[in-house]
């Protein structure tokens, strides 16, 4: 195990993005996300949690699939071009981390969606333990250990600095490339104490482990036509800020945009909370907010353990904490397991 | 794979398509019949399996292949005039381009479950593209199937789609039955008048067969109450469904239906299959 000092980070950071790009947690005016590193950047690796996820390093927001050019009316097609060089993702939280998994399922499943998995073959995940998990954290409740990050390095808060394990083959040779930054330490012992003290904090948290026995696969029926989806959902103002922060939501549309010089066909986050989202020329299968704030979360919590034996939800909070409604999955696991003072 | 270079074998480039024939079947249906630039198929499929086509700059959707994979030529789409795509695939003129990526989902279970049986196809309206696919599949290995009967229907004469082909063809193979009806009275029309779901049940056909349904929804919830009387089980039903798609390959989101993707899953699907989801469809 490694130790690097609070004083050798920025030095470690810029190091790593001399050969790599680096995406990583950014003040950005006060609000953190991830972002590349430049020189004059704020990294902030102290926020909790980023605004948006850490999806945008292998699924970003928006990217281009393939452009079309057109002379004398016929077409030439000419991909895009792939990831082709290692990054690295830096300070993602073990939510996040799982998160990747759960694309995982998504797009490197048959038929490979080969744009993510260039990006996954190329990315290097380094994470950090929460050193301060709050009261919108539920991850354990998918038994995501905060105190135990699952990437290719993980790296704790200890005094003065952070301790670096590489965990996987991509981890010791980021770990070799900058290694002369880094401190050989035996730090074990405070590892042990983050770790502890992570794991005292997420056992007084409200919400940090929710019962969902009450979802999973199999279940569609038992909750498919409850009541309780149309008062849970009443509130719902279908604007899609839930799906846009989700580490988990991969739902997407692909677009047209003239280039000027041509089209260019892209993709794009899409939310399965805009009522156009299923909308065909013969109409639509969800017309009301309620189906498709069932779609939502029956997805999450139902169909998708139905199909991959496990949850798509991550419990990192962020639809807890940005719903102008304050409506969101947890109050959804509650009400639905069988606890109505929600 | 194509003359786009696909070799990172990229599920979402598509191929250049050329038209090289268009029939207008109906005051708004017209087949396309496509093909690639170096003239061949541009790809091999199975009966009830849909392709995206896309005209860059506009759209792009998902579309079933009405030709039979029998045909070795070239693909056909049989395509309704209803949004807007298709607005702009209507104006398109033989020799023009469009890109198409496929086949997506699964097929018929030509090759299993319908071998050597007796088959009951129920159209309606644009419902026949899909099927046609099956049906002259059906029809060019006659042999390997039982009795074939077709009943197809139309909101009036001039929306049934591939009336001279039904005429010509199908009417004239043996052991093809083809029942034809439409919505109202016609000035010369002398077939049946009404609609699918009571004409199936009038026709009172024998109940050892597998029915295959296509046709807007409320003609299939007819049907499907129609088939029951008459014995059919779920289990004897194959349907095959439509739900906006982006992607084609379950991973955009757009056509989940309970732990279903219609365009993997599907979109074909056994009745019994989509009973027990979620009644989304």
């Amino acid at each position: 195990m490694f130790k690097i000092t609070n004083d050798q980070m920025p030095k470690l950071l810029k190091a790593i993005a001399e050969t790599k790009d680096l995406f990583l947690p950014i003040n950005n005016n006060g609000v953190t996300n991830f972002g590349f590193y430049k020189e004059d950047c704020t990294p902030d690796l102290d926020t909790l949690r980023t605004v948006k996820s850490a999806k945008d390093a292998f699924f970003p927001q928006s990217e281009g699939l393939y452009a079309v050019t057109t002379e004398d009316g016929k077409f030439t097609i000419s991909e895009e071009e792939y990831c082709n060089k290692d990054f690295v993702v830096f300070g993602v939280r073990p939510c996040d981390v799982r998160s990747f998994v759960v694309l995982d399922k998504v797009f490197l499943s048959d038929p490979v969606d080969t744009y993510y998995a260039a990006r996954r073959e190329h990315g290097i995940v380094v994470s950090l333990a929460c050193h301060q998990p709050d009261e919108s954290c539920f991850c354990a409740t998918f038994d995501i250990d905060a105190a135990e990050p699952e990437a290719d390095v993980a790296m704790w808060n200890i005094e003065g600095g952070y301790a670096w394990e590489a965990k996987t083959e991509k981890g010791q040779a980021l770990t070799e490339s900058i290694k002369a930054l880094l401190e050989e330490a035996d730090v074990a012992k405070e590892v042990e104490t983050e770790k502890n003290c992570i794991r005292t904090i997420l056992s007084v948290l409200p919400n940090s482990k929710l019962d969902v026995s009450a979802f999973g696969a199999g279940k569609t029926d038992d909750l498919f036509n409850s009541p309780m989806w149309t008062e849970l959902s009443n509130a719902c103002l279908g604007c899609g800020t839930c799906t846009f922060s989700c580490p988990t939501c991969q739902c997407y549309d692909i677009k047209d945009f003239n280039t000027g010089h041509g089209v260019s066909r892209y993709r794009c986050w899409d939310s399965c909370m805009y009522h156009d989202f299923t909308l065909c020329a013969h109409g639509t299968n969800r017309q009301t907010q309620m189906q498709r704030f069932r779609q939502r979360f029956m997805h999450k919590l139902v169909y998708f353990p139905d199909r991959e034996g496990m949850f798509s939800c991550v419990g990192c909070g962020r639809c807890v904490d940005k719903c102008p409604q304050s409506l969101n999955i947890v109050k959804v696991i509650k009400r639905m397991g069988g606890n109505s003072n929600v | 794979m194509c003359d786009c270079g696909n070799e990172n074998n990229n599920v979402l480039l598509p191929q250049i398509g050329v038209i090289t024939d268009i029939r207008r079947e109906t005051p708004d249906v017209k087949t396309f019949r496509v093909v690639g630039r170096d003239g061949k198929k541009l790809f091999e499929h199975m009966p009830g399996q849909c392709a995206m086509v896309c005209i860059p700059g506009v759209s792009e959707a998902m579309f079933s292949i009405t030709s039979s994979p029998t045909n070795k030529e070239y693909q056909e789409f049989s395509i309704k005039q209803c949004g807007s795509l298709t607005n702009v695939l209507h104006n398109l003129q033989v020799g023009d381009e469009v890109l198409v990526r496929g086949p997506y989902g699964n097929n018929f279970p030509v090759d299993t479950v319908l071998k050597g049986k007796d088959l009951l196809f129920i159209a309606g309206g644009i419902g026949l593209a899909p099927l046609r696919s099956v049906i002259n599949y059906c029809i060019d290995k006659r042999d390997e199937y039982g009795t074939i009967d077709i009943v197809y229907g139309a909101r009036s004469a001039d929306d049934l789609v591939r009336l001279d082909e039904i005429k010509d063809v199908w009417m004239n193979v043996p052991g093809v039955n083809v029942h034809l009806t439409i919505d109202r009275e016609q000035e010369g029309w002398d077939g049946h008048v009404g609609f699918v779901p009571n004409y199936v049940k009038e026709l009172d056909l024998n109940v050892d067969k597998v029915a295959l349904l296509c046709g807007p929804p409320i003609m299939i919830k007819f049907v499907l109450q129609g088939l029951k009387e008459l014995g059919y089980t779920d289990e004897q039903v194959y349907t095959t469904l439509e739900l906006r798609m982006k992607c084609g390959i379950g991973k955009c989101g757009r056509c989940n239906v309970g732990n279903k993707f219609v365009c993997k899953d599907g979109p074909v699907f056994r009745y019994d299959e989509i009973a027990a989801t979620t009644g989304e469809f």
